[in-house]
């Protein structure tokens, strides 16, 4: 999303020699409002391909029946809830590195997808146990980290919005991220011995290594379209968060007298 | 380097040692939480035996979250802290002096009750020395892990439920091998590989959370 090494010479001003263009507020507003659209119709057109794969083209598992179907859903959400876990640790850093208030509310316009992302993957998670193990919760080392996880997005939210002041809540939410994402192997590990020390592998996530090339591609589908559809919600609540930060100044006001004037 | 962490270190004592109250309720609420346990699951001995290490490691962990808004509160509303700050000393060696005479206060409190409180859900004798140590080595790793949800959280107004949202899960894996520890330790397998991962924890917390503990102070007195 970030090809600015042409207009490196364009103007004259220090900070557009690099990629850091484009971390003002004021240059990334309009074009995220480009991008966010077209992320939209991307998520909804590959998330109907991956369904109607998922469910009317892909072959019924022939040890779990129709239920498997879920996977379509669930595992996408699961590793999107993971990897915006990382991409929010890594603005924070950037922000805390470079001091770019953009990177910090990156950080925070990803957060609430992220624990969007790793609720419905626990969700479906407990839908689709119930019939295939019996049980709507285990306490296997993959989804109580995935509770864990939860609960540091749960817990970054909440500290950001405690926090009225916006740099300090910048600042702090970066920290408790970094702190959380340097965590987060651990408690994975800790976890994983933790449950297996306890009862064994009683329940094992892992499926029959053979899968059906239309599943991955179903599946493939699925995740890209959580990708654009995370790229494109988190671009709009970005584009609020800097309307609301800067809008005391000139460029927020002339843009929504602007909106208004469309309206 | 050992002056001021000295002197930090004897400040926080002495004026813990003029409060002794304070520092009794966390003990109290380690005690009573343990005890509610008996009332809520049933007294059946092999049951309370085989609870006793988690509840013991739990009510321990609550005791800490419970006593850790007191790790910076004060200083913040004397303007302590703001002093500390600006000393030219380094900022990571007296937090880290800071939170070892919290740990001194609250936790090593904890760390001798512990023994006493196992005798009641009838743990065997022989692994109340592995409690012990585990509850040693682990109850630091929450207060350095804690602090920085001390100081992330310093003057807000919601701060004490924020401070247990944001540190209680990564509180997982100390209780994890904590608790483990006296359990394999009852199970015949040995605490060995508990024990030493709980002290490469606690040296890997020293190592690093005073300074995540340091920036996070700045940018709560910004």
């Amino acid at each position: 999303m970030m090809n600015g090494t042409e207009t490196e010479t364009e103007d004259g001003t220090k900070r557009s020699r690099s990629l850091l263009r484009f971390a003002a507020p004021q240059v990334f507003y309009p074009i995220a409002g480009r991008l966010a659209p077209w992320f939209a119709w991307l998520a909804a057109g590959l998330c109907v391909a991956g369904l109607w794969i998922g469910f009317f083209v892909a072959p019924t598992d022939f040890q779990q029946g129709e239920v498997y179907r879920v996977i379509f859903i669930h595992v996408p959400a699961a590793w999107m809830s993971m990897f915006i876990y990382l991409i929010m640790a890594f603005w924070a850093a950037v922000g805390l590195v470079m001091n770019t208030r953009l990177s910090f509310m990156m950080a925070q316009a990803l957060a609430p997808t992220g624990a969007m992302f790793c609720f419905v993957s626990l969700w479906t998670g407990a839908l689709w146990g119930r019939p295939t193990w019996g049980t709507y919760w285990v306490w296997d080392a993959r989804l109580t980290s995935q509770l864990l996880l939860l609960f540091l997005y749960l817990g970054f939210i909440a500290l950001t919005q405690a926090i009225e002041d916006s740099r300090r809540s910048d600042r702090a939410g970066a920290i408790i991220a970094l702190v959380g994402a340097v965590n987060v192997p651990i408690i994975y590990f800790s976890v994983q011995w933790w449950n297996t020390l306890h009862q064994g592998a009683s329940v094992s996530l892992t499926r029959a290594p053979s899968m059906a090339s239309t599943m991955l591609v179903g599946m493939l589908l699925m995740a890209l379209a959580a990708w654009a559809y995370t790229f494109a919600v988190s671009f709009w609540r970005v584009r609020s968060l800097i309307l609301e930060r800067e809008r005391h100044t000139e460029w927020v006001a002339a843009e929504l007298d602007e909106q208004e004037a469309r309206a | 380097m050992l002056g001021p962490f000295l002197a930090v270190l004897q400040r926080d004592l002495t004026l813990a040692w003029r409060g002794r109250a304070d520092v009794l309720v966390t003990l109290a609420f380690f005690v009573i939480v343990v005890c509610l346990f008996p009332f809520g699951v049933g007294a059946e001995t092999n049951q309370l035996r085989a609870i006793a290490p988690g509840v013991l490691w739990v009510a321990a962990l609550l005791s800490t979250l419970l006593s850790l808004h007191r790790l910076f509160a004060q200083d913040h509303a004397d303007g302590t802290l703001e002093q500390l700050l600006l000393s030219p000393e380094p900022t990571a060696l007296w937090v880290l002096a800071k939170v070892l005479a919290h740990w001194i206060v609250t936790g090593l409190p904890l760390v001798i009750a512990a023994p006493g409180l196992a005798l009641l859900f009838d743990v065997e004798q022989g692994a109340l020395g592995v409690l012990v140590l585990s509850l040693a080595l682990g109850s630091p790793i929450l207060a350095l892990l804690g602090a920085v949800g001390a100081a992330l959280t310093l003057g807000l107004r919601s701060g004490g439920v924020l401070l247990a949202l944001l540190v209680l899960p990564l509180f997982v894996p100390v209780l994890i091998f904590g608790a483990g520890a006296v359990d394999s330790h009852l199970g015949g397998t040995g605490a060995t590989a508990h024990l030493l991962l709980l002290g490469g924890g606690l040296l890997g917390a020293i190592a690093m959370t005073p300074f995540a503990c340091a920036a996070a102070l700045r940018i709560a007195m910004e």
